[in-house]
């Protein structure tokens, strides 16, 4: 496919804007760019037909199965567009007089209400940008609270080795040590270890449950309960918050501080890769400590507050507003009951297909998973020399995006899945046949595995060569 | 393997051109462990370093590691083709030094051949 | 039912005796009993019928000004409709991050042509996939600037209050020593920057133009900062640097900014998009994602996600940033506007922006007692004096659909965009003068 800049054409272009109607304004020379700035020159039409090609080759969840783990790759609906994109919600600039977004004000009143009830918290702050910021945030706060209480020397936040990168990143960025925690043979917390882990250096664990293996840690209750008598605080990652909502609250197992994933367990589209939403919330001994602005029910009407001791902002303005739109849309279509649903059928799901898989596959971990399991090609590999990317690779040919490949690093040449709610048996069985079928076949054709996929675009480009010797950007002929 | 060499338990491997400086490298397992290295990041000579302080920085495609110094010295040299092809420490680890270390006063326990051989087997 | 969940009843029987248990709740026996929900206090599920209106009253409460002269942060330009018709593609709304490369070359392609758009803008060598906002931009600029060497951060007191505070929340967590610069006339106090500048300074930041909408001497603080050898970080408005010396030209080591100009609608500033650009020898400091160049087996042209290895998810605690996301879609929405406009639209825009504020700071400075708080000059933003209680005058505004300008203490910052006609000008002016007086 041609980039657009090789589309682009000397003096073709479409007008948008009127003449200006007022006497023209020019700054002195001094202040003048002199350096030229090369942008395409191509017609609306020309435009239209370039993103359609590009779109061509774009897979989303809207064009078939997407079993990706600890992503949530679930139906987008299309409501959600729809509402995000009225006009009184896009047309409005944050810094409007109050009472003239009473409506926002009541969006992210009623979002944030909701999320508390689902997760069991206090209190919440709608204003981070994703996940890993609402990790952050979060930590800030943990920080902050300690260090209010005095107790200037818990530095360190306990992380499993089965944790999500950002996890450990963004503990180094908020200033804190990390303290890796080996997972034990069933993908858990070792129990022991954890016991000689939890002193008074310890702010806190970050934990997810299910955990990254898409396992319940079944020591939940004592985990939360060793760590808050060590004095630190538990923070949940609410990336996996689709096996759980509606059975169980992670405020009730234990946990002080959390962050949730509105782009994945809240239906709002991943986008090719942002923007989401990363919500943080708290019980109430953190409350004074949320970014700031939250949103407060006033005398009448809404209002915003500032947290009494605030970690501060952590972006511009109050967060992805859109999609908070788009997951409060959610949040009122199902409902109590329909979020529970949601996720006993995200289970379920992931469960049925695992036991489809079973005859052919190794699963990382016996008995029954939450909503994603991980597969390892551990014996493939040594049997075949056929890994966990070939396969990957292979289901490319089928039309089928391959699951999250290599994570959690825990587990040796591994494939997650994580089918989500919105899958039907038929979609599960088919999966299942295409992944079985690909299987069989590395088993008796390994060698022809390595040159897939074959009917793709482009096959396996080269990566070395792209990172050793970077081009991350085009340049047109007009040389400067 | 040359029988010259030494090891470190973090994958280094170091030669004694004299009693008081040494070319540091990384070892085949390590190289195969990384994977393509894509860049690495060469610390200035006349640095001063102590031992097990973490001197270069080494990025594959889908790893991120670095090399220890073994010993407490000052970095002479270092090996400037590395920046433009990385990729030698893959062909060749024992070949491609790293870093040239000099003023060598003192070093961390190292293991020979057979020793580093026993403790890769062990490892796995 | 409410929801999206497809099986029937039958189905879901079907499923559970495969897996051989007769119900769901054997899947959560690992939860404790005593943390088992009964139910969540949530109102019950409705009908999408139902949701669209509630959804749409709450729309409703919310006012829409037909004229809007309020910018500081989020501003109201014109969106092509072909913006909005490109980015609505199901493909780009709903596919992950590309890390498959062989079923994604289209989202690949796109990053990579809008880091090569944003290296054109700023004038400098490499750009990222983009960041969450301008603010987070800054703020991740200094984190690629300051070291334990060099622990200190110096940034002008004009840059946007927001990106200030962000930056001051992200050196909270690093530890790097926050110091600002003050103002004099509206700018950056030249004097007192050379005078704070050491090499314990890992940065200066900058915002071109800054929060008042005033130019700031951009090349000469280039030069200042290349004395004590400290990393220059510009924030700029992506479409003032069509007119405005880009940062490249000033000596930036590295170019942030908000790209929310760029296509993205007001949204409550909830559309936002850093953008990160730098010099080569910065490159393998930049965070986040970065597309890059290469080849495929048959040697066909093809793109990836490439340097992962500066990622968290490789990193881990040794990343220097926990950015995961970018702000893909956003990015894409703003590489439709600048490829449907062009250089000429840009040009276009940006000329209009200015002359129509230069038109309007005119016409609201005929009425008594709302000159020019700042001498020098402006690019679409303005600060004046407000003689009489700028929440009346607001308030009058509105009567008339018109967003005023942004009360800053006892002044207003008003914005002026190509949105704006001269008519609409001239009634915000008439209005402003039937209010105040002569």
């Amino acid at each position: 496919m041609k980039l657009i800049f090789e589309k682009s054409s000397a003096g073709h272009g479409t007008d948008y804007l009127p003449k200006c109607d007022v006497e023209p304004y020019s700054f002195p020379a001094e202040l003048c760019r002199e350096h030229p700035l090369v942008l395409p020159e191509t017609e609306e039409a020309a435009v239209s037909r370039h993103y359609t090609e590009l779109a061509r080759q774009v897979y989303g969840v809207n064009d078939g199965f997407y079993p990706l783990g600890s992503c949530t790759m679930k139906y987008n609906p299309k409501i959600n567009e729809e509402l995000a994109g009225l006009e009184g919600f896009a047309e409005i600039h944050p810094l409007q007089p109050v009472e003239t977004v009473q409506g926002c004000l009541e969006t992210m009143y009623t979002a944030q209400q909701y999320f508390c009830e689902i997760t069991g918290m206090d209190g919440m702050s709608l204003q981070p940008a994703a996940g890993a910021q609402g990790e952050f945030a979060g930590l800030l706060m943990i920080k902050a609270y300690h260090l209010s209480r005095g107790d200037m020397k818990r530095i360190k936040i306990i992380i499993p080795d089965s944790a999500h990168g950002t996890n450990p990143a963004s503990c180094a960025m908020a200033g804190f040590e990390v303290v890796n925690i080996k997972s034990n043979a069933k993908g858990c917390v070792d129990m022991k270890t954890l016991k000689n882990l939890a002193d008074d250096t310890v702010a806190g664990m970050m934990l997810t449950n299910p955990n990254t293996v898409g396992i319940f840690e079944e020591n939940i209750l004592e985990i939360t309960q060793i760590i808050h008598n060590a004095g630190g605080l538990l923070y949940y990652d609410g990336a996996n918050l689709n096996a759980i909502a509606g059975v169980v609250r992670p405020g009730d197992m234990g946990f002080d501080v959390i962050h949730l994933n509105l782009h994945k367990t809240f239906s709002a589209p991943h986008g090719g890769g942002g923007p989401g939403a990363g919500p943080v919330g708290c019980k109430e001994p953190l409350l004074p400590f949320l970014p700031a602005p939250v949103v407060k029910a006033a005398s009448e009407g809404f209002d915003w507050a500032e947290p009494s001791q605030s970690v501060g902002r952590i972006k511009m303005f109050y967060g992805h507003f859109p999609v908070i739109v788009k997951a409060l849309t959610y949040v009122l279509t199902l409902g109590a009951e329909g979020i529970r649903e949601m996720s006993e059928t995200a289970v379920l799901n992931a469960n049925y297909l695992k036991n489809l898989l079973k005859e052919c596959f190794d699963t990382a971990y016996e008995g029954y998973c939450m909503h994603e399991f991980v597969l390892t090609l551990e014996k493939l590999k040594k049997e075949k020399g056929v890994s966990a990317l070939d396969i990957a690779k292979a289901l490319l040919d089928e039309h089928m995006h391959p699951p999250t490949m290599y994570f959690p690093l825990i587990v040796s040449e591994a494939l997650m899945l994580e089918p989500t709610e919105t899958e039907s048996k038929t979609d599960i069985e088919e999966a299942a046949k295409k992944l079985t079928a690909v299987y069989r076949k590395a088993k008796e054709q390994p060698e022809m595995f390595h040159d897939l996929p074959l009917t793709t675009p482009v096959c396996r480009p080269d990566e070395a060569v792209a990172a050793r010797n970077p081009v991350l950007r085009y340049f047109s002929r007009i040389e400067r | 393997m040359k029988n010259e060499l030494l090891f470190t338990k973090s994958h280094e491997w170091i030669l004694f051109s004299d009693a008081t400086t040494a070319k540091v490298g990384i070892t085949d397992h390590a190289q195969h462990a990384l994977g393509d290295l894509v860049y690495v990041g060469l610390p200035q000579a006349g640095t001063a370093v102590e031992k097990r302080q973490s001197i270069v920085e080494l990025e594959s495609v889908k790893a991120a590691s670095e090399v220890f110094s073994p010993v407490t010295g000052e970095i002479s040299r270092v090996n400037e083709e590395l920046t433009d092809n990385p990729e030698r420490i893959n062909e060749s680890p024992y070949e491609s030094w790293i870093v040239e270390i000099g003023g060598i006063t003192d070093r961390e326990e190292m293991m020979s051949t057979e020793e580093y051989e026993a403790f890769c087997a062990e490892e796995e | 039912m409410a929801g999206y969940v497809p099986h029937s009843a039958e189905e879901r029987q079907e499923m559970l005796k495969a897996i051989g248990i007769s119900s769901v709740d054997e899947l959560y026996s690992a939860v404790p009993q005593s943390v088992k929900l009964k139910n969540l206090h949530l109102p019950d599920g409705m009908a999408e019928m139902e949701v669209k209106k509630r959804m749409k009253q709450l729309a409703e409460k919310n006012t829409v000004f037909s004229s809007v002269f309020r910018g500081a942060g989020v501003y109201h330009h014109y969106i092509p409709s072909i913006v909005k018709a490109i980015i609505a593609k199901e493909e780009f709304l709903t596919a992950y991050t590309p890390y498959q490369p062989e079923i994604s070359q289209g989202l690949l392609q796109g990053i990579f042509e809008f880091q090569t758009m944003i290296c054109e803008l700023t004038g400098m060598e490499t750009a990222n996939a983009s960041v969450y906002d301008g603010a987070c931009a800054a703020a991740e600029a200094v984190a690629m600037c300051c070291d334990a060497k060099r622990n200190k951060a110096l940034v002008s007191e004009t840059v946007h209050p927001m990106t200030l505070e962000t930056i001051r929340t992200y050196c909270k967590g690093s530890g790097v020593e926050l110091v600002t610069v003050k103002t004099k006339n509206g700018i950056t106090d030249l004097a007192a920057m050379e005078e704070t500048l050491s090499g314990e300074y890992g940065c200066v930041y900058i915002q071109q133009p800054n929060y008042f909408g005033m130019i700031e001497p951009t090349q000469e603080i280039g030069k200042m900062a290349k004395k004590t050898d400290t990393k220059y970080i510009m924030g700029i408005h992506p479409i003032s640097c069509v007119l405005l010396k880009s940062p490249g030209e000033c000596g930036a080591d590295i170019a942030v900014g908000e790209g929310q100009p760029l296509g993205l609608p007001m949204a409550f500033g909830g559309a936002l998009l850093g953008f990160m650009a730098c010099s080569k020898q910065m490159t393998r400091k930049l965070p986040g994602r970065i597309v890059g160049l290469t080849a495929d087996a048959a040697g066909k042209r093809a793109f990836v996600l490439t340097m992962q290895a500066r990622e968290q998810h490789i990193r881990r605690e040794k990343a220097s940033s926990n950015i995961c996301s970018n702000q893909a879609h956003n990015a894409l929405a703003a590489s439709v506007y600048l490829s449907a406009m062009g250089i000429k639209g840009l040009r276009s825009a940006a000329e209009q922006c200015v002359s129509k504020a230069h038109y309007a700071a005119r016409q609201i400075g005929k009425v008594n007692g709302f000159s020019l708080v700042y001498p020098g000059e402006f690019f679409n933003e303005f600060l004046t004096y407000c003689p009489t209680d700028t929440g009346v005058l607001i308030k009058a505004l509105k009567k008339r659909g018109i967003l005023g300008g942004y009360p800053v203490e006892d002044k207003i910052l008003w914005c002026v965009t190509e949105c704006n006609t001269k008519k609409e000008i001239d009634l915000l002016a008439d209005t402003i003068k039937e209010v105040c007086g002569k």
